[in-house]
């Protein structure tokens, strides 16, 4: 960890209960949902994290509480100094709280997360599919959302193609 | 028609003003298949007049699911995913993507690989550039420009050609170092292109820089201030050409981008023309690059010799019984990464390029979300051209340097 970075991780854990995780030279705070607007807050007045570079989702299906795990990269541009968080965000009802506010840019990374991962965000300004087509069912991104395929046809039989796929016709 | 045109608003309707609905503004549909958005964009423009009042950018028309597709292959299989993503920056993908990799696996990339990495991403940011300079100038009705960018691209394509076997979609970076060496014909192909080079971006300013079409068109259009930059997370040279100097290759060098000597072009005026400055100031400066890695160029192997994650040369086969085992296992089931969690970025010609990697501890990565540049700066878009006239804002997407594969991944 960069030496200016360690007050800056310090405070969080104290302020906001924050876990560290540290990978490979990564910083990583994990922060529960309900800090996520004063931690992102503080962090951009007070420490200088004004830019917001990276927001994600990751999904830990089959395991049930939290299935959802927010990742963001926050990066100061003064300081050149770069953290991520991570929020839990249960799968029964997945929201979070929206950092649109704080910084402008979350509105699109949240827009995605919605639409590839179904978690909803609290207090964003327009949240519809950004992606995947306005009519789509489901979200893609989650584990238990099944990939597709389509059967290799090894004939030349337009009949037996017909019978094997009746939707190719369509 | 009319059908269509009354969803759309409705749907849209927090987004536009009240003046729209009562009728007093017009809504404007443009693209997606529009040939200046640059691929498929689709923008509903409101319009006062000639006026952009609010334009509201439409995504998804080449959303293509990769970052799905990869969780369900292999990481050496995934790879060639990467080129398909941002289409004019193919190696960079790779780059990032092998970084990430190497970055979990703490594996090391031999210098000689790590050279040819620079070298190679630095011609690929010359031709994204020349791409971004064709079609912004041809959007500005500059037909000529876009004759001249695509004859020296070409020369870059052939030199990709000459090393990976394909012009565009390459595959060439591998995690642990390179898919093999570079051929003997690599070099001259590299030397005969920096020779020519220097007089032919002199050749497009002199088309460009003081045309006063030019600059009547792009001066003083869609300025963007170092704050709004930053707040909205825009990136790469349109941030640079607000007078933020933010170049990840200068403050968090990767691929031992420290060792060479090149400027972060920066300007202060943060308008259009400014922009069109910055990319032709960093052609001039990746050229210097690719010049002193030529020139160092160091020997020695390309590839890691980690046979956890590289497979054995091979010439190796015939005489190991652990190089088969190795080869076998690494083309069936792949490597297994360490379980864990990164982020990777490197500077691509749009701007920061990152990729999330998480890894389950599986031979397939367990999930890979790319930061993509021109997701983010497009966002900026409406907030540049309000107030523009309907012709800048095909300027302003131009200047964006928007690629909607890479928006739409």
């Amino acid at each position: 960890m960069k030496e200016n970075l360690q007050p800056v991780v310090s405070a969080m854990i104290e302020r906001f209960s924050a876990e560290l995780r540290e990978f490979r030279g990564d910083v990583t705070l994990v922060i529960s949902p309900d800090k996520v607007l004063e931690g992102f807050q503080s962090l951009r007045d007070q420490y200088g994290f004004d830019f917001l570079e990276e927001e994600t989702a990751v999904d830990y299906w089959p395991e049930q509480e939290p299935r959802f795990h927010v990742v963001y990269q926050v990066y100061s541009m003064k300081n050149k100094l770069r953290l991520g968080l991570r929020v839990p965000v249960s799968g029964l009802s997945p929201t979070a709280p929206s950092i649109e506010r704080i910084y402008p840019n979350a509105n699109w990374f949240e827009r995605e997360i919605w639409d590839m991962f179904g978690i909803r965000f609290e207090g964003h300004s327009d949240l519809r599919r950004i992606l995947m087509p306005y009519d789509w069912e489901g979200h893609p991104l989650r584990k238990d959302y099944p990939l597709g395929y389509e059967e290799v046809q090894f004939t030349f039989d337009a009949e037996e193609i017909d019978r094997n796929k009746p939707y190719a016709k369509e | 028609m009319l059908e269509q045109s009354e969803v759309t608003l409705d749907e849209l309707r927090h987004l536009v003003s009240n003046r729209a609905l009562e009728g007093e503004t017009m809504l404007l549909n443009m693209g997606p298949q529009h040939p200046s958005t640059h691929g498929v964009l689709r923008l509903l423009v409101e319009l006062d007049g000639e006026v952009v009042v609010n334009c509201i950018p439409d995504i998804g028309f080449l959303h293509t699911g990769i970052e799905k597709n990869m969780e369900a292959k292999t990481y050496e299989k995934a790879a060639v995913m990467t080129d398909r993503l941002d289409y004019l920056n193919n190696l960079g993908n790779n780059l990032v993507y092998c970084m990430a990799i190497e970055k979990i696996a703490e594996l090391d990339v031999p210098p000689r690989a790590q050279v040819i990495r620079v070298l190679l991403t630095e011609l690929q940011r010359i031709a994204s550039h020349l791409v971004w300079l064709g079609t912004h100038a041809l959007d500005l009705a500059a037909m000529s420009v876009f004759l001249y960018c695509f004859r020296e691209r070409e020369i870059i394509l052939d030199i990709f050609e000459l090393v990976s076997g394909q012009r565009m979609m390459t595959t060439y970076f591998r995690p642990g170092g390179l898919w093999r060496d570079v051929p003997p014909e690599f070099e001259p192909a590299v030397r005969k292109f920096l020779k020519l080079f220097p007089a032919r971006i002199e050749e497009y300013e002199s088309l460009l820089s003081k045309n006063p079409l030019f600059l009547d068109r792009t001066r003083k259009i869609g300025v963007l201030s170092a704050e709004d930059a930053i707040r909205w997370g825009v990136s790469g040279p349109p941030l640079r050409a607000s007078g933020v100097r933010h170049d990840l290759r200068k403050v968090e060098p990767y691929m031992g981008y420290e060792q060479y000597d090149f400027e972060v072009p920066t300007h202060t005026d943060g308008d259009t023309y400014a922009r069109y400055l910055v990319r032709m100031e960093e052609m001039r400066q990746s050229l210097r690059i690719v010049q002193q890695a030529l020139d160092n160029l160091p020997g020695g192997p390309v590839r890691s010799d980690n046979r956890k994650y590289v497979p054995p040369p091979r010439s190796e086969l015939g005489t190991s019984m652990e190089a088969v085992i190795h080869h076998f296992k690494l083309w069936t089931e792949g490597f297994d990464l360490p379980k864990g969690s990164v982020y990777a970025a490197v500077e691509s010609p749009r701007g920061i390029l990152g990729v999330t990697l998480e890894s389950d501890g599986g031979p397939k990565p367990y999930r890979v979300h790319w930061r993509t540049p021109s997701f983010i700066n497009l966002q900026a878009l409406p907030l540049l051209s309000k107030g523009h006239l309907v012709a800048d804002l095909v300027a302003l997407i131009g200047t964006i340097d928007i690629v909607l594969g890479d928006v739409d991944r």
